[in-house]
């Protein structure tokens, strides 16, 4: 089935010089090893392409259930260079939850995925 | 019973909510009230009404605040840490004291002022003894942009605050310290942590993380199930409870709104977060990976487990520069066809500039109310009720940017139909000031600790 990261995350994203970092977080612990496992730094390139200049990096927190994003080139200069609404980079945690997973039926079971029946 | 320090978070900004400071020195028991107000930017603000005004030059707000608080200093020994200070830390000191003053409670304020982050007076000393300051995101050397240096501070740990709180200040006032520090420093302060243990200090770092953007670890631009978090009206802002053995309580007062779990929590760890593994600061490298919450209770909870290593022989500097002018203008169309009637409005806009030969670094469109803020990801607006187009340009030339100014309004009775929302007027021409960061070797800067005493 396809997941929107929405119904299994939260997030929240701020912004450093020109680059925008979300951190998305497990909205249960035990649904963060499929983000971690799906959720890949090429992934979240793929679906900011066209939106962000530069490239993406990505850490692992399990600590907190937790990944986090860097968004390179993604706030038309950054700080008081950007003309952009966002110029610090508060909504790009919503942006990316947007985003859509594709996971194997009994494994959405098997973890009680928002939608998965069973 | 062990030792607790409680250091209750005021302020996230300058410009947050006037009513925290007093929420908090009034609404339970607290030992400190740590009040930042400085943002990247903000020095470089401060610096140019220091320039109008060699008196100013600091967080104004912060009078306002500390006036609001006195009862809870002078009488109840709360005591205050702040970064207002801005690029005027003496200054600051001098109207509070003055404050204090005319509040009758003066003979109960001894301020410590920390000085010594200004690196302006001596930036050409540095650039010629081979201090390049170069730009850490582009590599870039300041000398590109020398003659168009607003402001230049390094930022200061927590030990000259330590130094202010040890010799008796009950108001701690700095310039660029770092956000962290306001609160790592009366952990340090209470417990005599030594200044090599890294965990502990770390434990510090990641105190002052949680509570330095005020409520928004505590229910404010909250995602997780943000319907339920109750009374956003009457929010409480966050209290660190720190312990001896580096663990802490993040918790709110009673009856107060908002909510304090692991989840709000997490979503303000992982705020500005670079990589997690390296959180830099002058004292200590906090690793975020060894952060560990657990629910203690409503609205209360437990960080513990925290490692960090020792920090870098580099201080971090915020240098300001000047980098041009711009202008924003909005115009707003209605249905039918609002999307497509602010595109075509937007083409004959950059039409017209063209003509005129007006030449910007940059010139940004924005559909609100269609991809403003999620851009292609949005997909299709449909015929939505209204669109605002938000036009603005950036560039070095005055002139160039004030031309554009007037040519939104025109626009109303010479271009695309339904156009409405130009009640402002013509948008202002604002000098863009922008931010440089750049590292500068620890043994050039000399944090300085004066008391200011009744």
């Amino acid at each position: 089935m396809r997941i929107r990261l929405l119904d299994i995350a939260h997030a929240r994203s701020g912004d450093k010089g020109d680059t925008a970092n979300v951190g998305v977080i497990a909205l249960k612990p035990e649904w963060y090893p499929l983000i971690e496992r799906e959720l890949t730094r090429d992934r979240v390139a793929q679906h900011f392409r066209g939106a962000i200049t530069g490239g993406v990096d990505r850490y692992e927190l399990p600590n907190l259930g937790a990944l986090n994003f860097l968004l390179h080139g993604a706030l038309g200069g950054g700080g008081t260079l950007s003309l952009k609404t966002d110029a610090q980079g508060k909504v790009f945690s919503t942006a990316l939850l947007r985003l859509e997973l594709e996971v194997p039926d009994a494994e959405a079971r098997r973890l009680h995925l928002p939608g998965a029946g069973g | 019973m062990s030792r607790i320090v409680r250091v209750a978070s005021g302020q996230g900004f300058w410009g947050d909510w006037l009513e925290a400071p007093k929420r908090q020195a009034d609404g339970g028991a607290i030992d400190y009230l740590m009040l930042d107000y400085l943002a990247e930017v903000t020095m470089s603000i401060l610096q140019k009404q220091k320039e109008r005004d060699p008196s100013l030059g600091y967080a104004r707000d912060f009078i306002g605040a500390m006036e609001s608080v006195f009862p809870a200093v002078a009488q109840r020994g709360v005591r205050v840490v702040a970064n207002a200070g801005g690029v005027n830390p003496v200054a600051c000191a001098a109207a509070v004291r003055d404050a204090a003053r005319k509040a009758g409670v003066s003979s109960n304020v001894r301020i410590g002022v920390v000085t010594g982050d200004d690196l302006l007076p001596r930036l050409d000393d540095l650039l010629a003894n081979g201090h390049a300051l170069a730009n850490m995101e582009t590599g870039e050397p300041l000398s590109t942009v020398r003659d168009r240096v607003l402001s230049a501070n390094a930022y200061l740990g927590a030990p000259p605050i330590v130094d202010a709180l040890a010799r008796g200040a009950n108001v701690v006032i700095t310039g660029r310290s770092t956000d962290t520090a306001l609160t790592m420093a009366p952990l340090l302060h209470t417990f005599g942590w030594r200044l090599d243990d890294w965990d502990k200090l770390a434990a510090g770092i990641v105190a002052g993380h949680i509570i330095e953007c005020g409520a928004q670890c505590s229910g404010g631009n909250c995602l997780y199930e943000w319907r339920t978090i109750p009374d956003l009206a009457n929010i409480g802002y966050p209290i660190v409870e720190g312990h001896e053995d580096g663990s802490f309580v993040i918790y709110k007062h009673p009856h107060t709104g908002g909510r304090i779990d692991v989840h709000s929590v997490a979503e303000q760890l992982v705020y500005e977060m670079g990589d997690p593994h390296s959180y830099i600061t002058p004292d200590v490298i906090a690793d975020f990976t060894s952060i560990h919450l657990e629910s203690a209770g409503a609205d209360r909870v437990r960080v513990f487990g925290i490692h960090g290593r020792p920090p870098t022989d580099k201080l971090k500097v915020s240098i300001a520069y000047r980098a041009g002018f711009k202008a924003l203008g909005t115009l707003v169309y209605a249905w039918p066809d609002a999307l497509e009637k602010a595109q075509v409005a937007d083409r004959v806009l950059r039409e017209r500039l063209d003509r005129l030969g007006l030449r910007f670094e940059t010139i940004y469109t924005e559909f609100l109310g269609a991809s403003a803020t999620h851009g292609p990801l949005a997909g299709a607006a449909g015929d939505v009720p209204e669109v605002q187009l938000r036009i603005g340009v950036r560039g070095p030339d005055k002139k160039a940017v004030e031309r554009f100014t007037r040519e939104i309004a025109p626009l109303v009775l010479n271009g695309p139909p339904s156009v409405t929302g130009f009640a402002g007027g013509r948008p202002k021409v604002e000098e863009v000031v922008a931010y440089w960061p750049a590292l500068v070797d620890k043994g050039v800067v000399s944090p300085v600790v004066t008391m200011d005493e009744p």
